[in-house]
């Protein structure tokens, strides 16, 4: 399994430093990526999948950001350990970012090719015109229509999707991408225009061959385009495996929380409402060794309040932290 | 972006026309017989009605302005009462001083401006940042008159680096080509190869463009900041840190073209507000220049003169606004291609 590892996460621990206190973001996290798969980060927001996702860049504001511990390993170099120009050199060159708003995610003042092209110019030694040109190309292999024309017009001249579309290109904007982190790629969309980005992904993967890091709260994306899925809460994950196992055979109650709030669930014939997680979120000052999910949690017993669940591993990409976890083969309950 | 332009400049006229109408009644309507003042407390009835009549204070209201205008779009503002000169040539020989003074000081206080704006942005609570905010609001709080006066007594009389006041040392005589003093030396430089006209005129202009430039490099430096800060958020400049793309470049290119919109429009009202304010400087520095040119004006009562010094620094302000709006499309596109 190591074998064609591009990006290790081992055991990263992120924490804020705040006047309020201390809010610990991420806690204990593993999650390899391999090359020309697709990983997606299921959470809902604040439970630390785009800090983990800025750590891997190097783009967490520190201060107040830490990394306390862990290590993250991009074709086998530790990333951590990187000076400026190193990540520099990770940083557009082998991982490109895709953030969630196409409307303001692009520079309003540069034009959309200028914008590329200076992403290939930080990188290569090459003129200005040529940048363009393969900027423009690069508008064509996102399908931007008319890319020539697109590529000299403003962000504010373009519809959501393809300003998407134009991000892409830029992520893209290197001869040898390796890594494309997309952080909530298509919240801000329409559904359409999402399918239609999601497609556009999963074929610039087959073509180029890169790996995705997908963060998204949206299972119903998880199920389109991932090979695999870790779904984290309040800092932790807790389950991981391939999306197959973590939509039909998912343990952790959280997971099934997550599966069962979806609008497709066959329990809905004839109900009104959608069926939701009772409760919050934990603040993420406060917690202690327990279970995050346990004041949510219809599973929750004593030991879930003073100690956090030990891995059960179920396959070789399979596993979850639970101490009472659903069990569907067992329990022969609802089929997806 | 030629339209817009276009659009701009048309909206100058009506602007224009309201200063000219504005300047025109206050002038009418405010106390005092400009007859009796030009002639004196011992003119006699006759005389005052012969002047009247010359001047054309005798026809209506409407009459009047309607000379007015047409006098003031040929640029003819009439006759000085103090001196009896063309009024007009008089500001020909001030507004180049002001200006060149307004002009120097703009260039220090905006390139000063920004560069401690930005870095106090980028280096935001730190001990930079809070000595350049500290001395932003020492800068704005500062009474042009007594920074004016201090700097003299240090520079000029302590140490005497620069010249208390004037343009140029005085035993350098030369005929003015343009009335830019710094445009003049310099042309007399490479004409006769003589540089004590360029030094003379840079060391007469340092410490009063310092003095008038202090309160608009503060203004300035706290705009570029906190527009800086605001902009250094936004989600295109995360994209372009996480492209790779060198931190100075997208400090400087990418985030301070998007902070630089409110900082145009300050920079274009504090240079306005030079043109017409720098009276107190002009004044301590014994510059020649329109600012104290108004201001022996109206205290003599000049009514030609500070009619026609009023309208020509409004006029220039307008103008300054034009070009700001003009400078607005250059930087933001979404005003340029509507």
């Amino acid at each position: 399994m190591n074998e064609n590892v591009l990006l290790s996460i081992e055991n990263l621990h992120v924490s804020f430093y705040t006047l309020r206190g201390v809010v610990r973001a991420v806690r204990g996290l593993n999650l390899q990526i391999r090359t020309g798969e697709t990983v997606a980060l299921v959470g809902e927001s604040g439970c630390g999948k785009s800090v983990s996702a800025h750590a891997v860049t190097g783009l967490l504001p520190v201060p107040p950001a830490k990394i306390e511990e862990g290590k993250i390993f991009f074709d086998g170099q530790d990333v951590l350990q990187f000076n400026e120009k190193q990540m520099r050199g990770l940083r557009g060159v082998r991982v490109g970012m895709i953030f969630q708003e196409p409307m303001t995610s692009l520079n309003p003042v540069f034009k959309i090719g200028d914008q590329i092209a200076d992403v290939f110019r930080v990188h290569h030694r090459i003129g200005k015109q040529k940048a363009f040109q393969m900027a423009v190309d690069l508008l064509d292999k996102v399908k931007i229509p008319e890319p020539e024309r697109r590529a000299r017009e403003y962000p504010f001249q373009l519809s959501g999707g393809m300003r998407q579309r134009a991000m892409i290109a830029m992520a893209l904007a290197s001869p040898k991408p390796g890594l494309i982190i997309a952080d909530e790629p298509t919240t801000a969309l329409d559904v359409t225009i999402q399918a239609q980005i999601l497609h556009l992904l999963k074929e610039l993967q087959k073509d180029i061959g890169v790996a995705v890091l997908l963060i998204t709260h949206d299972m119903g994306v998880v199920a389109q385009v991932a090979d695999r899925a870790t779904v984290m809460y309040a800092g932790r994950a807790v389950e991981q495996g391939t999306v197959e196992e973590v939509f039909s055979d998912y343990r952790h109650p959280y997971t099934h929380g997550l599966l069962h709030s979806l609008p497709g669930n066959p329990e809905y014939r004839g109900a009104k409402r959608l069926i939701a997680i009772p409760g919050t979120v934990p603040d993420l000052r406060s917690l202690g060794n327990e279970c995050p999910f346990a004041n949510r949690c219809s599973h929750v017993k004593d030991r879930c309040w003073h100690e956090f669940p030990e891995e059960t591993t179920l396959t070789a990409e399979h596993r979850f932290w639970c101490w009472y976890p659903t069990n569907l083969k067992a329990e022969d309950a609802h089929e997806r | 972006m030629a339209r817009y332009i276009l659009q701009r400049l048309l909206l100058l006229i009506p602007t224009l026309l309201g200063v000219l109408t504005i300047v025109f009644f206050m002038t009418a309507l405010s106390p005092g017989d400009p007859a009796r003042v030009m002639l004196g407390e011992r003119a006699n009835a006759q005389q005052l009605e012969q002047l009247r009549e010359d001047l054309g204070l005798n026809k209506p209201l409407g009459e009047q302005y309607l000379i007015y205008l047409k006098r003031t779009l040929r640029l003819d503002f009439g006759r000085s009462i103090r001196t009896g000169r063309s009024v007009m040539e008089e500001i020909r020989e001030h507004f180049p001083a002001t200006i060149e003074l307004a002009l120097v000081s703009m260039f220090l206080a905006t390139f000063f401006g920004i560069v401690i704006g930005v870095l106090s942005a980028v280096k935001q609570n730190t001990w930079l940042d809070y000595s350049a905010m500290i001395g932003a609001l020492t800068g704005v709080s500062m009474p042009v008159f007594w920074l004016g006066l201090v700097l003299i007594m240090i520079f000029s009389v302590g140490l005497g680096w620069f010249p208390t006041g004037g343009r140029m040392e005085v035993r350098l005589f030369f005929e003015p080509i343009t009335r830019f003093y710094l445009l003049d030396s310099l042309i007399i430089l490479i004409r006769d190869g003589d540089p004590a006209y360029l030094k003379s005129s840079l060391q007469h202009i340092i410490l009063p463009a310092v003095a008038l430039g202090t309160i608009p490099i503060a203004i300035i430096a706290r705009t570029t900041r906190s527009s800086m800060l605001e902009t250094l958020r936004q989600d295109y400049v995360k994209t372009a840190r996480a492209a790779g793309i060198h931190e100075r470049r997208v400090i400087f290119r990418y985030a301070l073209k998007n902070a630089l919109l409110p900082v145009v429009t300050v920079i274009g009202l504090q240079f306005g507000l030079l043109l017409a304010g720098a009276i107190l400087t002009e004044t301590i520095f014994a510059w020649p220049g329109i600012g104290r040119w108004i201001y022996s004006a109206i205290t003599a009562r000049d009514y030609p003169a500070v009619q026609a010094g009023v309208i020509i620094v409004s006029a220039f302000f307008v103008g300054i606004n034009v070009v700001v709006d003009i400078l607005y499309s250059v930087i933001n596109p979404k005003i340029r291609l509507r």
